[in-house]
């Protein structure tokens, strides 16, 4: 245990000492440092090297207690450092052998690091989730019941209204989805969704047809949830959640989004076949094709934010 | 509403918070890091844990649902 040198990374900031981050646990139970390097500042905790090697993690990984700890500590590390500045989180699960790996890993890419905190500074991330509500037709059809031997043409007529209208409605929801994604991201100053989460992860029976993220200045939060509430209002076929504010979590890689090619890291996660056994993965899917690949929504930006009423 | 109070106890909201603390770019690299059958193998152990969560408190929001 006191032997433990390998450090796992929270996330990167510009100012910071560790007397700010006192009484705070990291990742693996012990205390959080500020480790200056250079003009920044990688905020860490030290692990023990053996729980943390690449066997041991992967082990980790399928043990919940574990994952919900890392996950929930890891939170915790960033949220407290991101009330104290811009942070740039780092990918869960990202680990230093040694102190000299730490220096070297933040110093080489200390061009981009300082890039990205530029662009997260006073930003704050706020997560959109939208569910494809059961229309109320489709409910019908669905609980008509069975039907008398003689009718099996009127049972296979109403089956197939039934099935368009299944379709019709998902089709609606994913064009409502990219209208919905297409404005937010025209107000925020950087969108990307993530895959939607399954039924299975969501608990929530309707489908999820868009998991985004949008980062904001503080100061166009307001206007961010009147804008989201007009669009709640005009798809009605589309139940929007919201989440936030989060540390920028979803835009430390700004690279990426600035592609605009916002979907193909998850794309690619989508149907990785895992070769556990004996898991039910029928969802991930499904999930993963929800988001075929259309570009951003394009000329629905601005219009959706002051034409809000038809 | 708040996303701060809902990640503090709700196991659901660990979904959320999974979705970006493993979609994060690349732009710090450690010597360990993440593969992406690591990054599914979190959602399959997700999965098993939401599931077992559900069953204990009552019955399963997810199995009502008709199949799409």
């Amino acid at each position: 245990m006191s032997d433990g040198q390998a450090f796992w990374l929270h996330g990167v900031t510009r100012q910071l000492r560790t007397e700010q981050l006192a009484g705070l646990t990291g990742t693996g139970g012990g205390p959080v440092e500020a480790v200056r390097v250079g003009d920044l500042v990688a905020v860490v905790a030290r692990v023990d090297p053996d729980g943390y090697a690449e066997a041991a993690l992967h082990r980790n990984l399928g043990d919940l207690h574990w994952l919900e700890e890392a996950a929930t500590a890891h939170h915790r590390v960033v949220e407290s450092v991101w009330r104290l500045g811009p942070v740039l989180p780092a990918r869960l699960a990202t680990v230093y052998r040694d102190g000299p790996a730490l220096h070297a890993g933040v110093h080489d890419r200390r061009v981009a690091l300082r890039t990205v905190l530029d662009q997260l500074t006073d930003r704050a991330e706020w997560g959109v989730k939208a569910y494809a509500v059961r229309s109320a037709d489709e409910a019908t059809e669905h609980s008509a019941g069975p039907v008398g031997g003689g009718a099996g043409a009127a049972y296979l007529r109403r089956r197939r209204a039934a099935l368009a209208a299944g379709e019709a409605a998902r089709q609606a929801a994913a064009e409502g989805a990219e209208a919905v994604h297409g404005a937010l991201a025209g107000l925020a100053g950087a969108a990307r969704r993530h895959r939607p989460q399954d039924r299975s992860l969501s608990g929530v029976a309707e489908p999820m047809v868009l998991n985004g993220a949008y980062l904001l200045p503080a100061e166009r939060a307001a206007e961010f949830a009147e804008l989201l509430r007009v669009l709640g209002a005009r798809h009605p076929a589309l139940r929007l959640e919201l989440t936030g504010p989060w540390p920028p979590y979803s835009f430390a890689g700004l690279e990426d989004s600035e592609t605009e090619d916002t979907e193909a890291g998850n794309a690619e996660t989508g149907n990785a076949g895992i070769g556990n056994a004996g898991i039910e993965d029928e969802s991930t899917g499904g999930g993963g094709t929800e988001d075929g690949g259309t570009g951003d929504g394009g000329g629905v930006e601005a219009a959706g934010v002051d034409g809000g009423r038809r | 509403m708040s996303g701060r109070e809902v990640l503090d106890s709700q196991p659901v909201s660990l979904v959320d918070l999974l979705d970006r603390v493993l979609a994060t770019g690349v732009v710090v690299s450690g010597d360990l890091v993440l593969s992406i059958a690591d990054v599914d193998l979190v959602y399959v152990s997700l999965r098993a844990l939401l599931a077992s969560v559900r069953a204990a408190a009552g019955p399963d929001p997810t199995s009502g649902g008709t199949p799409c």
